[in-house]
């Protein structure tokens, strides 16, 4: 069992180094589409709409961008190196320190909307997968249907209308935590998991009501994914030959059914929970400006319209490490859940 | 006689397919007693391992018991639900498969699986349940038992699965086992062992055994009486002396007379009425080559090696004259397979040459092969003929793309002719030519796979154990076409096979492999009745042949 683990951590350690290569591309790819897109930050960041042109040049030359391309290439790399990614036009502070304060928002939202999302899920491709053509199954198959065709936006916005609005049930849908609540020491970035470590179960409760609706509305979009999946690998698992052999001896459903088929079935889920958490963390940018969450996806997109290069690098270069972490996550995941994956 | 432990009696199962209901079962009447061994033999779609499945109760979802009644100690299995269904379940019947590893969860350690199924009979700790199983392992002869306790099904051989899956199958010490195709797949030499195995443990325990096969002999080794069935219907039950010996029925006459004995050559598996047609081709006489005619294929000092580990062939040379038909023998892993690929030119050679009529074709890289003119002279006949057809390509299409690729033809007259020449001589209809290949039964499709292949006339022809997937009666069919095409044409054959039987009627010369080296080699006939070392003799003596059979199940 150790040396299969061994063997798992070898094979991870292999992955992280062949993804340094891809890591660097994506760093000088988009430092090179920064440049081509259109928008010129200097004159973004001028004192205002009619600064002379000696000021838009003196911020050129502050910011660098008086030196040709291929010389910022090298100064930005150099600066990477040392772990600088840049300082924000937009807020004045490093892009590294905006990152650090909002990447565990954007964290804590997909997290908990994964975990929805794959408790909703799960079981519902079981059960659709235990009676295929049944009145469940085609329920199942009309709810992922709806969660899919209803935009992150919209299910927000009709679940702030419904909850919030009519019902009064959720919290004002503005941020981690309504203005009166005082934060908890910062140790994981995590409200929830902050509050319940200060040992503050009010405080604790009230993140949690500002979680629940973003999460829910994200969550909603990815259960057809995996629900799908759920059920198709389950199906085939039911079929498979040592299902059969688990009746013959004449197991109990339940033996048969988590044991034996879901075990097995789950595989794949855990590959496309991997695609489905990158995609939400990048994706959640709707969300986040719905449910004004001060998160990553938000802050890159406001630098983006307004030509703030470093933020948008440094956010492309945290989603680019982040995938690469996550598929060695699901990797570890994949060879502790399946012994044949260990011996290649 | 004590009372019938199992008794069927006149059962109906029906599947229901897009088609409508079809009737797999119609009407099986069968008893065993308590200790017996019973087989059950015909050939695929016969109904056999249905009626298994019907009195286990593990017929999938779209498969139902329409009529008749089974009755276990008395008491009707059809009816039982829920929990009474569970204690009948593994504790008084239990069943074995075919494909073992499959059959096995690739995700649970093996000790794991079968405590599950004790634990689930019996009332006991974990602890206790593991130490049973350990036991078991024993009794199924697994060797180093203590240490694969923990492993898991992909790294154990599959006749080691098939141990494991017996050691589930009899944990709760069942009244009846049923054994579906128990060996198909393995080694000669690994079926043996399983199945005296089997016999073994099933005398020591008192327990009742159905075996479920479409091998005669293997039903005749091993069991005292064999029914054979025929479209749902049980159309003969004997014992084997009596069945081999006077078969009554028509079907159960050409069933014998297409299984391959010790004795018999390719004439003889049809039935007497059939057998003029082919004696007339047979009784031509052959062109032997004129001594000092080089031969068409010279392979010297081949040696293959994949990434890592040991030689998978090595130091293999042999020739082939102009239609000679040469057989390769050995166990899966001896690199039967992987020479024949070689040879082939679909896979490159790490050492030696293949010299084909004269000229080195070992040098060039199996990529570039099909550009080669030699080619179209070398042809392959593979495995599986549901696998080896495009599902997307009509028989024509598929006949007609080698001629199209390798001969240079056109779509037109001319290519239509040739098709329909090649469906001709390999007896295929030429009706069934615009269907696709899951429209073709399983032979329609080795004769595809065959008129594939011979379509740019080619001079050598390897066939990749081109009938192990088929009924044995159209097996027979497929080796007297193959031997005639040989005869007529003088295509030389390599024979790659695990069926020694097959092997010994069909060619002049056999190679025995094992471990990627040639272990012995010679004429056919005198190397199987005289082997000259222990390996070959071991591989000759796994055989079930139907006439020692009686003798052996008498002796049991």
């Amino acid at each position: 069992m150790t040396s299969g683990l061994g063997t798992t951590m070898v094979r991870a350690g292999r992955r992280l180094l062949s993804s340094l290569p891809a890591l660097f591309g994506v760093l000088v790819f988009t430092f090179l589409l920064m440049r081509v897109l259109p928008g010129d930050p200097a004159v973004f960041f001028a004192s205002g709409p009619n600064a002379g042109k000696e000021e838009i040049e003196q911020i050129r030359k502050q910011m660098g961008l008086n030196r040709s391309v291929p010389e910022q290439l090298v100064y930005y790399l150099s600066d990477i190196g040392q772990g600088n990614l840049g300082r924000s036009m937009m807020t004045g502070q490093p892009v590294l320190k905006d990152l650090r304060e909002r990447l565990p928002a954007s964290l804590e939202l997909t997290f908990t909307a994964l975990l929805i999302a794959l408790i909703a899920a799960v079981p519902l491709g079981v059960v659709a997968a235990l009676r295929p053509g049944s009145l469940v199954d085609h329920g199942v198959r009309l709810f992922c249907a709806l969660g899919v065709c209803v935009p992150t936006f919209v299910s927000g916005l009709l679940l702030i209308y419904v909850f919030y609005y009519l019902l009064g049930l959720a919290p004002d849908p503005t941020g981690r935590v309504d203005v009166f609540t005082s934060l908890p020491p910062q140790r994981t970035g995590f409200l929830s998991i902050d509050f319940l470590l200060a040992g503050d179960v009010e405080g604790w409760w009230a993140a949690c009501k500002q979680l629940i609706l973003p999460a829910v509305s994200m969550a909603l979009f990815v259960i057809a994914p995996l629900a799908r999946i759920t059920r198709a690998s389950m199906l085939v698992s039911l079929g498979s030959d040592f299902v059969r052999t688990a009746r013959s001896v004449g197991l109990s459903w339940h033996k048969v059914v988590i044991t034996y088929a879901l075990r097995n079935a789950i595989l794949p889920v855990i590959t496309i929970a991997g695609i489905v958490f990158s995609t939400m963390l990048g994706a959640n940018v709707l969300v986040e400006k719905v449910f004004s969450w001060p998160g990553v996806a938000s802050y890159a997109l406001d630098a983006l319209l307004s030509s703030d290069y470093a933020p948008v690098q440094g956010f492309v270069l945290l989603m680019a490490s982040l995938f690469v972490l996550v598929n060695l996550v699901v990797d570890v995941c994949y060879g502790i859940a399946d012994p044949r994956v260990s011996i290649e | 006689m004590s009372e019938d432990l199992l008794r069927i009696d006149d059962l109906h199962v029906s599947f229901s397919t897009r088609r409508g209901m079809v009737e797999a079962v119609r009407g099986v009447t069968l008893a065993v007693q308590a200790g017996e061994m019973l087989g059950l033999v015909g050939e695929s779609g016969s109904g056999k391992s249905v009626t298994g499945f019907a009195t286990t109760r593990l017929l999938d979802a779209a498969g139902r018991v329409t009529g008749g009644k089974i009755l276990f100690r008395g008491q009707d299995v059809t009816k039982l639900r829920g929990d009474d269904l569970r204690h009948l379940q593994g504790a008084a019947m239990s069943m074995i498969f075919q494909n073992p590893r499959a059959a096995l969860n690739p995700i649970r350690a093996i000790s794991l699986q079968i405590a599950d199924a004790i634990l689930t009979h019996k009332r006991i700790s974990k602890d206790a349940a593991r130490a049973e199983a350990l036991e078991l392992l024993r009794a199924v002869q697994i060797r180093d038992p203590e240490a694969r306790m923990n492993a898991y099904p992909h790294e154990l051989s599959g006749g080691m699965c098939q141990r494991v899956m017996i050691a589930i199958a009899i944990s709760c010490n069942p009244a009846l086992l049923i054994a579906d195709e128990p060996t198909t797949g393995l080694d000669v030499t690994t079926q043996k062992v399983v199945m005296d195995l089997l016999a073994d443990i099933a005398a020591a325990r008192g327990m009742a055994t159905i075996l479920i096969t479409h091998d005669l002999g293997l039903a005749a080794r091993y069991c005292r009486r064999i029914a054979v069935m025929e479209r749902g219907r049980i159309v003969e039950e004997a014992s084997p002396k009596t069945l081999f010996g006077a078969p009554q029925h028509a079907y159960t006459k050409r069933l014998v007379a297409a299984s391959p004995t010790a004795t018999s050559g390719i004439e003889d598996l049809v039935t007497e009425e059939e057998r003029e047609r082919h004696a007339a081709v047979v009784s031509k006489p052959r062109t032997v080559a004129a001594h000092g005619t080089p031969p068409l294929l010279e392979v010297r000092k081949l040696a293959k090696r994949f990434d890592q580990g040991a030689a998978a062939v090595a130091d293999f040379s042999m020739t082939m004259a102009v239609g000679e038909s040469v057989g390769l023998v050995g166990e899966s892993g001896s690199g039967k397979s992987t020479t024949s690929r070689m040879i082939c030119r679909l896979i490159d050679p790490s050492e030696g040459d293949i010299v084909f009529d004269g000229q080195s074709i070992g040098h060039i890289a199996s990529r570039d092969f099909h550009r080669s003119p030699f080619r179209k002279d070398i042809q392959m006949v593979f495995q599986d003929p549901n696998e080896s057809l495009n599902p997307r390509y009509t028989a024509f299409d598929c006949i007609a793309h080698p001629l199209m690729r390798l001969g240079g033809m056109r779509a037109g007259d001319a290519l239509r002719q040739r098709v329909e020449e090649c469906a001709d001589r390999v007896g295929l209809p030429l009706d069934l030519l615009p269907r696709f290949p899951h429209q073709l039964s399983g032979g329609q499709k080795a004769r595809v796979g065959i008129a594939r292949a011979i379509a740019c006339r080619p001079r050598l022809l390897v066939l990749d154990e081109p009938t192990a997937a088929l009924d044995v009666s159209v097996q027979a069919v497929v080796l007297q076409l193959l031997d005639r095409l040989r005869r007529e044409n003088d295509i030389a054959l390599l024979f790659v096979s695990h069926d020694l039987n097959v092997v010994r009627m069909l060619c002049d010369r056999t190679i025995v492999l094992r471990n990627g080296g040639i272990v012995e080699q010679g004429e056919s006939r005198a190397l199987f009745e005289n082997p000259k070392t222990d390996y070959t003799r071991k591989l000759v003596e796994a055989i079930p042949h139907i006439d020692t059979g009686p003798v052996l199940a008498v002796a049991l």
